[in-house]
């Protein structure tokens, strides 16, 4: 059942790193992003591409959530559609405000809605400043909510992971249903402006580019301290052991709710610059496969490492858009493999092949001639 | 190390759908005791253990330094000063020896320390990394251990827990002769500052370190005393005949003066035990 727990009880060489932090690595890393991020991906590539590249930089701004949540604390989210989705309509019902100008409705509520003027809850999205932490803290606190009951029932596994998987599925039946006021299956589309910036204007695309961009560099920052922080240490004992965390004193059900409501603020984040980047969001962004695709990526590169993650959902997020321009059908099967095959023989994800790699070699080399290894 | 405190339990009794695993316990452990607890299988020495632990629920009170733990939540137990190890070594196997420790050192820790890196190693860590000898393991993974190191690494995480009652289910199981003299001259330091309660099925590791022994049976205390006296009694020599037919490990049938033959081992470990074996 490693799915379910990250890699625990792995003999200790296979185990995700989390023995070193490497710090010259990292900053060496993190150079080599911003330079390819800032300076390479704009020079390189035209703007419809980067245009996509910014929607898979998104995804892997929960991806980055993700590896925290699941990669070091074992509670695999898969209903980070959810999260996604607060963020992302938390920013589009702002955007199609400004859109309407002062005084007019949505486009979408004068043709369907029956209420002549804004319902009560999309009112104080008005408000750019209450729009924007809402599309960080609205996630939060529903993840801190939704967390609270489900650790302390200690909810765990796959009753975690089915739970949060319904959670997604019922999210977007129930945007579904709310026609007038959300655009039901639609979404909100047709986003024109961000911040009084026209997004038709490819200046102003690559602006938000720039800013996804920035984001994603800056939690993936932020994420890498909690990781090789003490919590970070503590949060890998609450998913090897949670009963031993338990008796030196600690509620492992505290522990992973803060992972799990980072995890949702990074999400919440996402979807919130995802909106601008694609210029929509509806139900079919936020259900069942999205979320379980936001999983996969980090699952394929590697989820406990914050680089296998990143560059894994940025991969398979490009991988989706070339593969699904030339096989549209075959897509989704080769993403189900992909997902199989990964967990079921590289729980590590794709960066630990080298390492895999480099031990083979070790131990190939430490046998005395013709050692079978 | 505050003060010592002595655990005192009255009527203890837990229940499994009908089937009562502890029937009425009444014990008394000394502040700064050596206690262990034997019995056959199913005696309910552990359950006892997690009774006290919060992880069963139970009738009865147990008192620890004049507080009550019945009906508190295990970790806040844990906070009073309790700790307890299992029967099979629970550590961190993905973390080192050092983060195993440094977590165990860390309930009380608040959230902006928890937010920030280790740096180096925090005193009481360094001071157990020493006392449970592995200084020198500190940054192997600890699922990297030989098993008797895994145990010791487990009673190192209670002593930076800075717990005054240790609870070690079966310390020694499977350890060598050498590391389970080892680990009852650990237990003998650790019992000068702390109160320590070991359930344990070796006769001689038991004959060697207890300063008390409680015999339980069947769900209650059958016997208690001194090594001698628990010897001497005629109900534990029937309890522990019934059981161990061949009478090889068995405490009634082995007799007070028998003496605990040290295996040809290198050493101070020896010499201790003959020492250890005179005083009984």
């Amino acid at each position: 059942m490693t799915l379910f727990k990250g890699a625990p009880a792995a003999p200790a060489g296979k185990s995700p790193s989390v023995l070193a932090g490497r710090p010259a690595r990292a900053w060496a890393g993190f150079a080599a992003a911003a330079v390819a991020l800032f300076a390479l991906a704009p020079l390189a590539l035209s703007d419809f591409r980067l245009g996509l590249l910014a929607k898979y930089l998104c995804t892997a701004m929960v991806a980055v959530g993700i590896c925290l949540a699941w990669g070091r604390g074992g509670l695999l989210t898969l209903g980070q559609g959810v999260f996604f989705g607060l963020g992302g309509y938390a920013m589009a019902m702002h955007l199609k405000i400004a859109d309407a100008g002062p005084g007019n409705l949505p486009d979408f509520m004068q043709l369907y809605g029956t209420a002549s003027e804004l319902p009560w809850w999309w009112r104080p999205f008005g408000n750019p400043l209450v729009a924007l932490a809402a599309t960080v803290l609205l996630p939060m606190a529903v993840a801190a909510v939704l967390g609270s009951f489900i650790f302390r029932r200690r909810v765990k596994g796959a009753y975690f992971a089915i739970l949060s998987q319904a959670l997604a599925a019922a999210f977007a039946i129930w945007l579904i249903g709310q026609q007038a006021t959300t655009g039901g299956t639609n979404g909100l589309t047709d986003i024109q402006g961000f911040f009084g910036y026209d997004l038709d204007d490819p200046v102003n695309q690559r602006m938000v580019y720039f800013v996804i961009a920035a984001v994603l560099l800056l939690l993936i920052a932020l994420v890498r301290q909690l990781i090789h922080s003490r919590y970070g240490e503590l949060l890998v004992a609450v998913r090897d052991s949670e009963e031993r965390v338990r008796f030196l004193g600690y509620d492992p059900a505290n522990v992973k709710l803060v992972a799990y409501v980072v995890a949702a603020g990074t999400a919440g984040l996402a979807g919130a610059l995802f909106v601008p980047a694609v210029g929509i969001i509806s139900p079919a962004m936020i259900g069942i496969v999205p979320s379980i695709e936001f999983v996969i990526g980090a699952a394929v590169g590697g989820r406990a490492s914050l680089a296998g993650a990143v560059l894994g959902a940025i991969g398979v997020a490009w991988a989706k858009t070339a593969l699904s321009e030339e096989f549209p059908a075959a897509w989704t099967y080769f993403q189900g493999l992909l997902f199989i095959v990964a967990l079921a023989f590289l729980p590590g994800g794709l960066v630990s092949l080298a390492g895999i790699v480099r031990r083979r070699r070790a131990a190939a080399t430490a046998l005395p001639s013709g050692g079978a290894a | 190390m505050s003060q010592l405190s002595g655990l005192e339990i009255r009527g203890l009794r837990v229940s499994f759908d009908g089937f009562t695993a502890v029937d009425g316990v009444d014990l008394d452990v000394a502040p700064g005791d050596l206690r262990f607890l034997i019995g056959p299988n199913g005696a309910g020495k552990t359950t006892l253990v997690d009774a006290v632990t919060g992880l069963v629920k139970a009738q009865g009170s147990v008192l620890f330094g004049g507080a009550e733990l019945l009906g508190r939540s295990v970790h806040r137990i844990a906070r009073s000063g309790i700790g307890r190890t299992f029967q099979t070594a629970t550590v961190f196997e993905g973390l080192t020896v050092l983060q195993n420790l440094d977590i165990a050192a860390g309930a009380g820790r608040g959230m902006l320390t928890m937010l920030r890196r280790r740096k180096g190693v925090p005193e009481p860590v360094a001071r157990a990394l020493e006392t449970v000898g592995l200084t020198d393991l500190a940054h192997s993974p600890a699922g990297t251990l030989a098993h008797g190191q895994k145990q010791w690494l487990e009673i190192g995480m209670l002593l930076v827990q800075d717990v005054r009652l240790l609870l070690l289910d079966e310390p020694v199981a499977g350890m060598s002769h050498d590391e389970r003299q080892a680990t009852g001259e650990l237990l003998e330091h650790i019992s000068e500052e702390r109160t320590v309660v070991v359930i344990e099925h070796d006769m001689d590791f038991m004959r060697s370190f207890a300063r008390s022994v409680s015999v339980l049976h069947a769900g209650r205390v059958l016997s208690e005393g001194t090594v001698a006296e628990v010897q001497a009694d005629p109900r534990v020599q029937e309890v522990y005949l019934g059981h161990a037919a061949a009478g090889d490990a068995a405490l009634g049938s082995a007799g007070p003066t028998l003496p605990d033959e040290p295996e040809p081992s290198g050493g101070t470990a020896s010499g201790r035990t003959g020492a250890a074996v005179q005083e009984v």
